[in-house]
């Protein structure tokens, strides 16, 4: 006969061969294991009686039924090896049938009754993959993010407040729209675009250029299908937004210092800065 | 003797302390896991009470990934971009208390503003640094995300979500500008609303529809006002707990590299 260890290699070959997942092909033949090793310990039962072997049940069982397998039968094969009762005679295939056998080794009774078996939870084949993953290292948010949080709002409220005790917001005369400023400038987060307006006619810069803009923004992440997050694996979207950044960048700046009056090019070290926040 | 077992001022402070601390009305209030309960103690079940009882804290799960916590991977910049929100919102309800949006004596207010209230300047330059500020750090988050690939799937959504806050983040900036009245503000408004004009079939109608009139006027200012101060913050309130709630759904921080 042979030992528990050539069953579990014999039916996982078996399994494989058949086509079955990994996943059933380890259950159906750790399951198979733990009967031959029942089997070993009490000789007087059959191997085939204690349980039928779940790869017995009709596919159409679906997925609960081959992958519970595991779970029942070991839980099963405690009360019957100590008792010697073909408590676990029941079928392997449903994971509610470790708590009754166990009543029933209990309550003494010779026979096993016929029950109705409840399907109790489905389980999906990758849900015994799911719980094999690696647990991920984790830390308390409260308090070793909490604290670094604090810190950062704190830094960033002292500089805000410290910069706004030394610098006051700009007031110029009351508006007048009689006089237009020269230059006059958009906020500098429009300056980009105001920069382009000086190469592309109106339309295009005002309003193509910024659609096309938001409107990749909006994609990347269906434009992008590389599902690598390494640097290494992706240089060609870090270059793509990099140059984006950097042109919208040197536009920038372009249209803060070097834009004098007239809106014309001026070195700021030479004209001076036309430029507020 | 009767000095030992007679009134001792301190002791009994410290009993009707100890009976406030352990009474109904007080544990009702503080949940377990906030500093003003009674015995708090380092622990893994308090280090977890702590954020999951706590309104705001519980915006963070219990536990985050480790890599997560580095400030070199996200250099704080969305809760920062957070905090200057906030931090808006709370200078911006105080200059509301002395700012009228009316052009016959809105420029009378700034300055009023700038000389007569206390803190009125330093208020003020908070929110307007502060606003420059909040553009930026939603930029630089934005550029985070994008370099760390925590768009890729399952966040793709949240990313979108984000680009929309960028938007209302920039108008309403943009709407904050148009404010002070000055010619500082209405001509970088000008400016900006002249490219909207471009727009084809429906430049004018958006151009119109947002300065109520075809230029620049009262309408205009009130108009940017009920946005600014109103509209685009409720607005904007909506996509931000979308966008925290996703964070959540989407498995957390992202990463590690």
């Amino acid at each position: 006969m042979a030992t528990p260890d050539e069953v579990f290699e014999q039916v996982l070959a078996e399994e494989t061969s058949k086509g079955s997942s990994p996943a059933v092909a380890q259950a159906r033949a750790k399951a198979a294991r733990v009967r031959a090793q029942r089997g070993a310990k009490d000789p007087s039962k059959p191997d085939k009686s204690t349980a039928p072997p779940p790869s017995s049940n009709p596919e159409a069982s679906g997925a609960a039924a081959e992958t519970s397998a595991q779970p029942a039968a070991e839980s099963a094969a405690k009360p019957a090896a100590t008792a010697t009762k073909p408590a676990a005679s029941k079928p392997a295939a449903k994971p509610t049938t470790g708590a009754p056998a166990k009543r029933a080794v209990g309550n003494g009774s010779g026979a096993v009754p016929e029950r109705v078996q409840r399907l109790l939870a489905v389980v999906k084949p990758e849900a015994i993959q799911k719980v094999e993953r690696q647990p991920m290292d984790r830390v308390n948010v409260w308090p070793h993010l909490m604290a670094a949080e604090m810190v950062a709002l704190l830094v960033v409220l002292g500089a805000l407040t410290i910069f706004s005790l030394m610098v006051d917001a700009p007031l110029r005369e009351l508006s007048n729209f009689n006089q237009t400023p020269n230059p006059s400038k958009a906020p500098w987060y429009f300056l980009g675009l105001q920069e382009l307006l000086r190469y592309f006619h109106p339309q295009v810069a005002g309003v193509t250029i910024p659609t096309v803009i938001i409107i990749a923004l909006f994609a990347a992440p269906y434009i992008d299908r590389n599902p690598s997050t390494r640097p290494d694996d992706r240089k060609f979207a870090i270059v793509m937004f990099s140059f984006f950044m950097l042109t919208f960048a040197v536009l920038t700046i372009i249209g803060m210092f070097f834009r004098g009056p007239g809106f014309n090019f001026v070195y700021p070290w030479e004209g001076g800065i036309f430029f507020e926040l | 003797m009767a000095k030992a077992s007679g009134w001792n001022p301190r002791q009994k402070l410290a009993e009707r302390v100890d009976q406030l601390h352990n009474g109904q009305l007080w544990r009702s209030i503080f949940r377990p896991g906030s500093i003003f309960r009674r015995g708090y103690a380092d622990s893994p079940r308090n280090r977890a009470y702590v954020v999951m009882n706590s309104l705001l804290y519980h915006l963070h799960p219990v536990k985050v990934k480790r890599h997560g916590i580095k400030l070199s991977y996200t250099l704080c910049l969305g809760g920062l971009s957070f905090f200057l929100f906030i931090l808006l919102t709370i200078t911006g309800i105080y200059l509301m208390f002395f700012y009228r949006p009316a052009v016959e004596i809105v420029y009378e207010d700034m300055q009023r503003l700038h000389t007569q209230v206390s803190f009125g300047l330093l208020v003020r330059n908070l929110h307007r640094w502060g606003a420059h500020l909040m553009v930026i750090s939603v930029f630089l988050h934005m550029a985070r995300v994008f370099y760390t690939g925590a768009y890729k799937p399952p966040r793709e959504f949240n990313w979108i979500v984000g680009v929309i806050l960028l938007l209302l983040t920039l108008l309403l900036a943009f709407t904050g500008y148009l404010l002070p009245w000055d010619q500082l503000a209405v001509w970088a408004v000008t400016v900006g609303t002249e490219m909207m004009k471009q727009s084809p079939v429906v430049g004018d109608q958006v151009q119109f529809a947002l300065l109520g009139g075809p230029v620049i006027g009262p309408e205009t200012l009130l108009r940017w006002y009920t946005l600014h101060v109103l509209f685009l913050p409720f607005i904007i309130v909506i996509f931000i707990s979308i966008h925290f709630w996703r964070v959540r759904k989407d498995g957390g921080i992202s990463g590690p590299l």
